[in-house]
């Protein structure tokens, strides 16, 4: 039973990516990649990750997704945009890498292969349940660095956000006060 | 095993039926509200106190012209009303009406809720891209930033709660209330949550993504008939979502004396709902980069300090 539900929504994610990379509108682009993190949120919670499959939705699908929404919207690019990408799309763009690229994803399946198929087989068999208090026990004990240091990463990004919002704001005041 | 199929399935249509019914009757309740407060009654004409003037509204909207225009991005077009009639409604899936009432007893119910009200900002912020218009284009960036900044003490507000409760499944939560309620101890976070509910649900004094006089309808400008009529329906069901969200969080979900669970929990929503209404009556709309800063200057500290407090009584305790 569990397989089918698997290979469905992971297929739903590949295509669901495919598009993102063949769609000639960057909004329908983002839109696949919506419904791409949503089919990913859905593995999580079918391999046993409820908290992982909600902060999937929450975080990457419902606010990281929303601002670049919202940051296309703003560039309200319409037609122009879509010839360009139209013409990047070309044959003789893409064929390359793209070639390059299937090596690599080939030597990947084959590396899963290797091992992947008893894992697989056995897969369904040990799911098991992580909890939100397994998951805040193990990021506050054994990846406590890891957590410290994305902590200071985001620091860093909130204090440039700041540094760059606040000259913008003191300038306009003083254009303000000058007229 | 059958009969526990032909329960579950009387509590998925139950609670859709009842969500819907109740937010197109609210389209009516609002309107009398307001009208009582103001001084005047209206609708009122139309059957028993004006009750089918919601029935008359709907047959209004099916019979509109369904306008698509022709610079709109057809497909998303069609698509943005409906996540948020979709997303509101999976949101009720995980509400426990009584103790045997409720769709689905999800283990990660209030993080369900949380992720299902991010999806449905979504349905504004594309609503607004594709009808292609500077009004819509407008409000939808308001939309996309009121909701994004107020989401992220809209979660930490509750975390109060999840720690005093311990678990982020919603019946234990009401079921942790039994020896008092947690708007008691958890008043900051109800206070902010409400607030937060109000701008995640873009009601007034927070609708600035349709605000009427500066944008003429904000996102839904160039939506007519039954789209615009989903728009509609989606804003009533997430006032009484997040009411219910209320009512199970803070004010002890079904617990209550002498009536049966399932009233108690519907007259609390159904006080919630009021002073929704009342909120919308009373207080003006304020600017929008007041909005903002009252989010992140007030609320977001707010709501750190709460979750600390809360931690620290709580290790304090043992």
């Amino acid at each position: 039973m569990y397989p089918v539900y698997f290979y469905l929504t992971a297929a739903v994610a590949i295509i669901a990516t495919a598009m993102v990379i063949f769609s000639r509108n960057a909004v329908h682009a983002l839109l696949h990649l919506i419904v791409s993190l949503l089919a990913v949120a859905v593995i999580f919670f079918q391999l046993g990750a409820p908290l992982a499959a909600a902060l999937e939705v929450i975080v990457y699908a419902g606010a990281i997704m929303v601002l670049m929404v919202f940051v296309i919207m703003m560039l309200n690019q319409g037609d122009a945009a879509v010839e360009q990408e139209n013409t990047w799309l070309q044959p003789g763009s893409w064929v390359a890498p793209g070639i390059l690229s299937g090596v690599l994803l080939l030597q990947l399946i084959l590396m899963l292969g290797g091992q992947g198929v008893s894992t697989a087989g056995g897969g369904a068999a040990e799911i098991s349940y992580v909890g939100a208090g397994e998951v805040g026990i193990s990021l506050f004990s054994r990846y406590l660095l890891a957590v410290e240091l994305a902590s200071m990463l985001l620091l860093a990004g909130l204090v440039g956000a700041f540094h760059l919002a606040r000259q913008k704001s003191t300038a306009d005041l003083e254009a303000g006060h000058d007229e | 095993m059958s009969t526990t199929i032909w329960i579950s399935l009387a509590n998925i249509f139950g609670v859709l039926v009842a969500a819907v019914l109740l937010a197109a009757l609210l389209t009516w309740g609002e309107r009398r509200l307001l009208g009582f407060w103001q001084d005047r009654p209206g609708p009122n004409r139309v059957g028993p106190f004006g009750l089918f003037q919601v029935v008359a509204d709907m047959i209004k909207l099916f019979f509109k012209e369904d306008f698509i225009p022709r610079f709109a991005d057809r497909p998303v077009f069609i698509l943005a009303p409906t996540i948020v009639m979709a997303s509101m409604l999976l949101g009720f899936a995980v509400i426990p009406v009584a103790p045997m009432v409720g769709v689905i007893d999800l283990n990660v119910g209030l993080l369900f809720f949380l992720a299902m009200s991010s999806m449905a900002v979504y349905s504004v912020i594309l609503g607004a891209y594709a009808s292609n218009n500077k009004y819509a284009l407008l409000g939808g960036l308001r939309a996309a930033a009121q909701t994004v900044s107020y989401e992220v003490f809209m979660g930490l507000s509750l975390m109060g709660v999840v720690m005093m409760a311990g678990s982020f499944n919603l019946r234990e939560i009401v079921l942790a209330q039994q020896g008092g309620w947690f708007i008691l101890p958890q008043a900051i976070g109800f206070l902010v949550f409400f607030i937060a509910g109000i701008a995640e649900s873009h009601r007034l004094p927070f609708d600035l993504p349709e605000a009427e006089h500066e944008l003429t309808a904000g996102f839904h400008t160039e939506y007519s008939s039954m789209k615009f009529g989903m728009f509609f329906v989606g804003e009533y069901l997430s006032v009484i979502l997040i009411s219910a969200l209320i009512t199970t969080l803070f004010l002890g979900g079904w617990l209550g004396p002498w009536l049966p669970p399932m009233v108690w929990f519907f007259l609390k929503t159904g006080f919630l709902v009021m002073i929704f209404v009342l909120l919308r009556a009373a207080i003006p709309r304020p600017r929008y980069d007041q909005l903002m800063q009252f989010g992140w200057k007030i609320m977001l500290p707010l709501s750190l300090a709460n979750l600390l407090a809360t931690g620290g009584v709580l290790l304090w305790l043992g």
